[in-house]
């Protein structure tokens, strides 16, 4: 690919880094409120009055670095970054906020992995199917409950499926990301224990996106089958099968890569707060943690994280494209 | 007698031409309603905590029961959707006030503006808004239902701008806008009088949509329980009822009915912005 169109797309990548991240670092301080005395105040609230704090809080401003000039403050905040210090928790001090993201990550990452995954195949399949003229009938009853499916946030539809499925008729453990008794270990029962857990979670994802997958890619299909190097190739006397797979589903799959990389962000938001709702252990767990408890220290690392992984996710999306598309690479923006 | 048929059958035509419209428009036209002469209709006290005994299931006296906190539930539901459908009024209407005048400006004056407009919509559209939200109305005290609207606002003009610069970057070339040009019509008066007007339909199209982004967002930071503490709305109505675990307590009917009261205003949206679709390009019309 020409290096025109990688410096293009890293630039890209470094603008939003550092908007993201300057982003971050003026919203707190154009609050008013001090997070340290608000965290004196609190401890105060709770043990009933201290003295004369002024010292330890001029010593904890200091420590933090919150008595310099701002733009040294902002050079400092780029340094700490560097060395990937998000600083520590307020509410759980001394823990680091990057040990607290880096405990729930894994969870997350599965959850959204697989669910993201299945939901992408399983939607594209089903609309490539409903495209194909020779289809059955039936399938054409997916589109308007795909429609109303898209339309939903995931969240409310976690809410739904924890009602019927956990506590209406309890085949599925409603909450959590494993069982309170019993000890995690690389057996079975573990295992199961936690896919069974997982479930509702990713039905949740699977379902709330597999109907813009689904109409997303039928639309396309729909469009494709119009053209002429499809009759060519049925006239031809290829296989239905090979016109499927090789004209139909190969081209369409540009686009809907596409839409992948544009709906990256939407969906890791709503996966975020499917686990509010499910209280599975993830990164989403600890955001809202974070937010009861005012830790304002762990809410900037988490978003900071989550954009700067996703814009980096976007990038690497980005230079995947001309390895499926060529056309792509030399196209001028 | 002739013509009373014949209208009769024009508007059997839109229904028939514009299936999806009609439905959207329909439905949000009754939740309209309900929100504008619901709160007239009940008793506004009945949305207190402590007004009747808590968790009780519908009945006869409480159609949709109680809340843990011993508010009625069909009372809170009256009051919380029009104040829902404020923050996404608001919401919408700065969103795309604030993106057809950066899209006009970006697509009719060019170069350096749209560049710079360009980079930053282009950029900030990466940025998943609910994070810079949770950002923003974390640090924030107290949130009411007017800044709740500016918060999701300021998120929600980006695709209104790409959307009317593309279409004002394809309206510029039209030939009436160089006659204008030409007879020595100004700049601003040229945008104003020429191109806006012809924009009306994408700027339609573009509001439904930022409507439902705004509400898709408000319920997202509700949800969290960033929203307004002091106004009752559908997405803290679900947030107070997981906070008191009405979810595992199976009362549906505490998150029940805000939740199908959100997903109509969603279906009701998407249905509305489809059915735009068709109206603003024939070809996706159903033949009538």
């Amino acid at each position: 690919m020409s290096l025109g169109y990688l410096a293009g797309r890293f630039g890209a990548l470094l603008v939003v880094v550092w908007l993201a991240v300057s982003i971050n670092f003026v919203l707190p301080r154009l609050t008013p409120g001090d997070p340290i005395e608000e965290r004196f105040a609190q401890m105060a609230q709770s043990s009933g009055g201290q003295g004369d704090v002024t010292a330890m809080i001029q010593e904890y401003r200091a420590k933090f670095g919150l008595d310099q000039p701002l733009w040294k403050q902002y050079l400092n905040y780029w340094g700490s970054l560097f060395r990937l210090d998000l600083g520590y928790s307020l509410q759980h001090f001394p823990e680091r906020v990057s040990d607290r993201i880096v405990s729930a990550l894994p969870w997350t990452i599965g959850l959204l992995a697989t669910s993201m995954l299945i939901g992408f195949v399983l939607g594209t399949l089903l609309g490539s199917f409903m495209a194909w003229p020779s289809s059955p009938r039936a399938l054409t009853f997916f589109v308007p409950v795909f429609m109303l499916l898209s339309a939903i946030p995931y969240y409310l539809l976690g809410i739904v499926l924890v009602f019927f499925l956990a506590i209406v008729w309890k085949i599925l453990p409603p909450a959590g990301g494993y069982s309170f008794s019993g000890v995690l270990g690389f057996d079975l029962a573990t295992i199961t224990d936690l896919l069974s857990h997982a479930t509702l979670p990713a039905l949740a994802i699977v379902l709330g996106g597999i109907g813009s997958w689904a109409l997303g890619m039928r639309g396309m299909m729909i469009s494709v089958l119009g053209e002429d190097y499809i009759t060519m190739a049925s006239a031809k006397g290829l296989r239905q099968r090979t016109i499927f797979l090789r004209y139909g589903l190969r081209t369409c799959m540009l686009p809907q890569f596409t839409h992948l990389a544009l709906a990256l962000g939407h969906i890791v938001s709503g996966a975020i707060l499917v686990e509010v709702i499910f209280s599975y252990p993830g990164i989403g767990l600890k955001l809202i943690e974070a937010i009861r408890a005012k830790d304002y220290t762990v809410i900037q690392g988490i978003v900071l994280m989550l954009t700067v992984s996703l814009s980096v996710a976007m990038f690497a999306i980005d230079l995947v494209y001309p390895l499926i598309d060529p056309r792509i690479a030399y196209r001028r923006k | 007698m002739v013509s009373a048929t014949r209208s009769a059958r024009l508007d059997l035509g839109f229904v028939r031409t514009f299936p999806a419209l009609t439905a959207g428009l329909a439905i949000i036209l009754l939740i309209a309603v309900f929100a504008l002469a619901g709160p007239l209709l009940v008793d506004a006290r009945g949305a207190r905590v402590g007004a009747f005994r808590p968790s009780t299931p519908p009945a006869a006296d409480h159609a949709l029961g109680t809340d843990t906190q011993g508010r009625d539930v069909l009372v809170a539901l009256t009051l919380a959707t029009p104040q829902t459908i404020r923050i996404a009024l608001i919401a919408g209407v700065i969103g795309l006030g604030i993106g057809t005048i950066l899209g006009l400006l970006a697509g009719y004056f060019g170069g350096a503006t749209d560049t710079v407009i360009r980079t930053l919509s282009d950029t900030l559209i990466t940025i998943p808004g609910i994070l810079v939200l949770v950002l923003v109305a974390a640090n924030l005290r107290t949130i009411s239902v007017e800044l709740m609207g500016v918060i999701v606002a300021c998120l929600a003009w980006m695709y209104p701008t790409r959307a009317i610069r593309s279409q004002t970057l394809t309206l510029r070339e039209r030939a009436y806008i160089q006659v204008a040009r030409l007879n020595g019509v100004g700049g601003l008066e040229l945008v104003l009088r020429e191109v806006l007007p012809n924009l009306f339909p994408y700027i339609a199209a573009s509001f439904v949509g930022a409507v439902s982004g705004a509400v898709l967002a408000t319920i997202g930071l509700e949800v969290l329980g960033l929203g307004p503490q002091n106004s009752i709305t559908l997405g803290m109505m679900i947030y107070w009822g997981q906070f008191y675990g009405a979810v595992l307590r199976g009362m549906w009917w505490w998150w029940g009915p805000p939740l199908v009261l959100i997903v109509m205003i969603f279906v009701g949206l998407l249905l509305t912005s489809v059915g735009m679709d068709s109206l603003i390009d024939a070809r996706l019309r159903r033949s009538a």
